[in-house]
C-alpha cells in the first residue's frame, strides 16, 4: 500500500492526503469523512497524517485526536496483514460468538483490539454485521465465514499462519 | 437521461420502461442482500450469466440482482419469474441444471425447493412458503423485484408517483395533515408521531431547515434499515423529498453506517440517478421546489443513532448528545430547525401519499398503525426479515413465520428493542406487538431487532452482554450513564463468575433507577432495561447464580463443568485431537474422560463431537 514511498513523517504520501482533502473541498466540517478516507488508504490513521490534516484545515490537533479516538471505526495503530473481525452482535452472541472469540484469541495469541508483533493478525470485534442468519460470523479480510464453531475458527487461523510456523 | 419537468414526463418514462419489459420473458432474480452475499450469491449470479450465454439463452432470459428477499436463512435465494419458482441455497454448481431444466424445459428441480417443516411437502412458489404467507409487505414489497441500481425499475413499479402527486396536487400543510391522520409513528425506536414532528419543524423559526434520514442502524441484531437502503434506496429518497417539501427544507442528509458499504454504494447511485432525472436538485418535476441530499458516513459510534449526537457528528464533531430542553426540530443541525426520521419511517411516506391515510390507519392497532419490519434472529429456524402488520402476536412471528426453535429446544425469551429493550418471557407470547404493549412489558419496539433465545441462553449473561455493549458505547459525557453502567456491569460480571453476593440484585435495581432517572439521553435512560426486564421475568436465574453457584442454562464458564457421557461416547478420538489443552484422555473405542484440572471450558469438544456425548452442567 505504498508503504515504501510513504513520507516517513506523515506515515503516508502527502499527495494522498492532499487528494483526500480536496475531494472534500478542504471543508473542516467534513473532517470525519476525511479521516475515513485516509484510513481506507493505509488501514489506520498515522499520527503524522493527523497532525498534517489538523494544520491544513486549521483544526486543533486535540480535536482531530478526540474524533479519532471517539469513533470506534478509527485505528491509531497499524493493522496486521490479516484483519479478523468477529461479530459480537446479539444474534451471534446467543449462538456462541464468545467461544469463537476465545478460540481466536488463543490461536493468534492476541486479544481483541490487538495486532501481533509479526504484523500477521489484527483481531477486532464488531457489534453487528447484519448477517445474523449466518451467525456466529467471522470476517477475514472481507470474506465472510458463517456458522462458525470453535474448531472451525482454530482451523481458519492455522490456514492463515505463515508456512514456517506450522 | 433527460430532466423530467412534469408528472406526465414521469408517467412517460414509466410507460416506456414497462413497454421494454416482456412480462412473459423468464427472469432469474438472485437475492444480493448482505446475507446472500455472505452466502456466495455473487458466484451464483456469475454462473447464471455464463451458463445462460453458454446454453444460447442470452436473448430469452434476463438475470437480475435484487435486494434482500428476507429469508436469509435459506440464502443464496433465487426466484425465477414469471412463475415465481423459489430455489434455496443455490450454489454455482447447481446453476447449469437450473438453466437447462427450469429455464430450458420448464421443469422444477425438487432438491432446490423449500420443504415445509411440518408437512414435509415440497413448496414450489415463493408466495406459498409459510415464511412469507403471514407477512404483509409494504416496505419490503419491491425488494425482490427491482434492481436497486436501476431507477427505471423503481419508476416502473409506481415509484416517484407519490412525489409527483404531493408536489403538484397537495399543499405542504395538507401533506402534514395526511401524515398526522395516518397515525405513522417513528420507526427508529421511540415511536414519536411523525406528522407532529414535521409540523413542529415546519413551524419552527429559522432558515435553512434540514431533513435528515437516520440510517445509523446500531442495534446489534437489527438489519432491516440496511436491507431497505440496499434493496430499495429510492423509496427512502422519495419519502425524504416529500417530507422536505412539507417541512420547507431544501437540504437533506442521510447519516448511514460506514459498516454498510453496499447501502452507501446503492444510495450514492440512487442520488446520482435521481439528480439526472431532475427528481433531486432545482425545480423538481417542474414544481418550483428544490431539494438535494448528501450522504454522511457514520464512524461506528452507537450513540450517534441518538438525534442530537447524530447532528453533532454531521457537523464534524464528537457525537455527544445534548440535553433535551432544546428540541432539534427547533435548533438541531448547525442550530437550525431539523427533522430527523428513520429509514423505515421515510419509506412509509410514499405509500401513505399514494394510498391515502385511511388505508394506512386501517392497518395495525389503535395506537400503532401500519406495518413494521423485524429482523427475526437468534435461536429460531427461519432467520430473516419479517414485515408484519402491527398487532400480530409474538407467537405468530416466532412460531408461525419463524418456524419455532431449532433442535427441538424450548423457547425461553425474545429480546426486542436492542440494548434499550428487554426480554419477554414465554408467558407473554400472545401479547400483540405494538409500541404501547411492548413498553408495558418492560421492553420497547426499538428499531425492530427481535432476538429469540432458547433454554441454552443464560439471561444473566444476556444482561451482562448488553451492559458491556453499552459500557463501550456510552459517550461518557454524563455521570449517571458513565458510572451507572460500569457499576452494574461489575455486579453482573461478578454473578457470571460465581462471586455474586446477597444484596447484588437490590443493588442492580437501585442502579437501574439511577440510570433511568438521571441520564442525559436515551442511551443511559434505557440502559437498565436489559437488566430490569430479565430481573422481572427471570429472577430465579439470578438467584441460582448467587445462591447455588449454578448457571441453569450452562453458559457462564465459571459455573459449568464439561463432561463426557460414557454411554454415548464411542471413543472416536475427535475431541482428544481437537482439545487445545490436551485435556481429554481415553483409548480408542473406549469412552473418553475430560481432565477437569486442565479444562478451560472452551467448548471445542462440544463443537467437535458428532454423537452428542459432551455434556455441559
Amino acid at each position: 500500500m505504498g508503504q515504501s514511498t510513504a513520507n516517513v513523517e506523515l506515515g503516508m504520501e502527502q499527495a494522498t492526503i492532499e487528494g483526500v482533502m480536496s475531494r472534500h473541498r478542504q471543508d473542516s466540517s467534513a473532517i470525519i469523512a476525511i479521516l475515513q478516507d485516509l484510513q481506507e488508504e493505509v488501514n489506520y490513521l498515522p499520527e503524522g497524517a493527523l497532525r498534517y490534516v489538523a494544520e491544513r484545515l486549521d483544526i486543533p490537533v486535540s480535536k482531530v485526536y478526540s474524533l479519532a479516538t471517539f469513533y470506534r471505526a478509527f485505528s491509531l495503530e497499524p493493522r496486521g496483514r490479516h484483519l479478523i473481525h468477529v461479530c459480537t452482535g446479539t444474534a451471534c452472541h446467543v449462538r456462541g460468538a464468545g467461544r469463537i472469540l476465545d478460540t481466536l484469541e488463543r490461536e493468534t495469541g492476541i486479544h481483541a483490539g490487538e495486532t501481533d508483533a509479526q504484523m500477521e493478525f489484527t483481531l477486532e470485534t464488531v457489534n453487528c454485521l447484519g448477517a445474523c442468519a449466518l451467525g456466529p460470523v467471522v470476517v477475514v479480510n472481507g470474506e465472510y465465514f458463517g456458522q462458525m464453531t470453535g474448531a472451525k475458527a482454530a482451523r481458519l487461523v492455522k490456514k492463515l499462519q505463515p508456512a514456517e510456523q506450522e | 437521461m433527460e430532466k423530467l419537468t412534469s408528472p406526465q414526463d414521469l408517467e412517460r418514462v414509466r410507460a416506456t420502461w414497462l413497454a421494454s419489459l416482456d412480462p412473459h420473458k423468464p427472469c432469474v432474480t438472485v437475492c444480493s442482500g448482505t446475507g446472500c452475499l455472505a452466502g456466495g450469491c455473487k458466484q451464483a449470479t456469475d454462473a447464471f450469466r455464463q451458463e445462460i450465454e453458454r446454453q444460447g439463452l442470452a436473448d430469452k432470459v434476463d438475470v437480475r440482482t435484487t435486494g434482500c428477499h428476507g429469508f436469509c436463512e435459506r440464502g443464496p435465494v433465487v426466484v425465477i419469474h414469471p412463475q415465481g419458482i423459489f430455489y434455496q441455497h443455490v450454489k454455482p454448481e447447481d446453476v447449469p441444471q437450473v438453466v437447462a431444466e427450469t429455464l430450458g424445459q420448464g421443469n422444477v428441480i425438487d432438491r432446490l425447493l423449500y420443504t415445509h417443516p411440518q408437512t414435509g411437502e415440497k413448496i414450489t412458489y415463493e408466495r406459498d412458503v409459510p415464511f412469507y404467507q403471514l407477512q404483509k409487505r409494504l416496505i419490503l414489497a419491491d425488494n425482490g423485484f427491482i434492481d436497486p441500481t436501476c431507477i427505471e425499475d423503481y419508476i416502473a413499479r409506481g415509484g416517484y408517483s407519490g412525489l409527483a402527486r404531493a408536489l403538484h396536487t397537495m399543499q405542504p400543510e395538507e401533506i402534514i395533515d395526511v401524515i398526522k391522520r395516518s397515525g405513522l409513528r417513528g420507526r427508529g425506536g421511540a415511536g414519536f408521531p411523525t406528522g407532529r414532528k414535521w409540523e413542529s419543524c415546519r413551524n419552527a423559526e429559522g432558515e435553512p431547515k434540514y431533513v435528515i434520514c437516520n440510517a445509523d442502524e446500531g442495534d446489534p441484531g437489527a438489519y432491516m434499515n440496511r436491507s431497505t437502503l440496499e434493496g430499495n434506496p429510492h423509496s427512502v429518497l422519495e419519502g425524504m423529498i416529500i417530507g422536505a417539501y412539507a417541512i420547507g427544507s431544501h437540504e437533506g442528509y442521510v447519516y448511514v453506517r460506514n459498516e454498510y458499504p453496499l447501502a452507501v454504494k446503492n444510495l450514492a447511485l440512487a442520488l446520482e440517478a435521481a439528480r439526472a432525472y431532475g427528481l433531486l436538485g432545482q425545480d423538481i418535476l417542474g414544481s418550483g421546489f428544490s431539494f438535494d441530499v448528501r450522504i454522511a458516513r457514520g464512524g461506528g459510534a452507537f450513540v450517534c443513532g441518538e438525534s442530537s449526537a447524530l447532528m453533532r457528528s454531521l457537523e464534524g464533531n464528537v457525537g455527544e448528545p445534548s440535553a433535551k430542553y432544546v428540541r432539534s426540530v427547533e435548533r438541531g443541525l448547525w442550530d437550525k430547525p431539523s427533522d430527523l426520521n428513520n429509514v423505515e419511517t421515510w419509506a412509509n411516506v410514499p405509500h401513505i401519499i399514494n394510498q391515502g391515510w385511511e388505508w394506512f390507519a386501517g392497518l395495525g392497532t389503535a395506537g400503532s398503525k401500519g406495518t413494521k419490519v423485524f429482523s427475526l434472529v437468534g435461536k429460531v429456524n427461519n432467520t430473516g426479515l419479517v414485515e408484519v402488520p402491527l398487532g400480530i402476536t409474538l407467537r405468530q412471528i416466532i412460531f408461525d413465520i419463524g418456524g419455532g426453535i431449532p433442535g427441538g429446544r424450548k423457547f425461553k425469551a425474545v429480546q426486542t428493542g436492542g440494548p434499550s429493550g428487554g426480554c419477554i418471557p414465554e408467558s407473554m407470547l400472545d401479547m400483540s406487538v405494538d409500541f404501547d404493549e411492548l413498553a408495558k412489558a418492560g421492553s420497547m419496539m426499538g428499531s425492530g431487532g427481535m432476538i429469540v433465545m432458547d433454554e441454552r441462553t443464560c439471561m444473566v449473561d444476556v444482561a451482562r452482554y448488553f451492559l458491556n455493549f453499552l459500557r463501550e458505547e456510552s459517550c461518557g459525557k454524563c455521570t449517571p450513564c458513565r458510572e451507572g453502567i460500569v457499576r452494574s456491569l461489575e455486579i453482573l460480571e461478578r454473578l457470571c463468575n460465581g462471586k455474586g453476593q446477597s444484596g447484588d440484585i437490590a443493588l442492580l435495581e437501585e442502579l437501574g433507577e439511577l440510570l433511568q432517572g438521571f441520564s442525559l439521553c436515551g442511551l443511559g435512560q434505557t440502559a437498565a432495561n436489559p437488566v430490569l426486564s430479565t430481573l422481572r421475568y427471570f429472577r430465579d436465574e439470578y438467584e441460582a447464580h448467587i445462591r447455588e453457584l449454578k448457571c441453569p442454562a450452562g453458559v457462564c464458564k465459571a459455573l459449568i463443568v464439561y463432561s463426557i457421557d460414557a454411554a454415548r461416547c464411542n471413543g472416536c478420538g475427535a475431541c482428544v485431537r481437537q482439545c487445545p489443552q490436551g485435556g481429554i484422555s481415553g483409548e480408542k473405542k473406549a469412552p473418553h474422560v475430560i481432565k477437569q484440572d486442565l479444562c478451560i471450558r472452551c467448548g471445542v469438544c462440544l463443537d467437535t463431537c458428532k454423537f452428542g456425548a459432551v455434556l455441559v452442567q
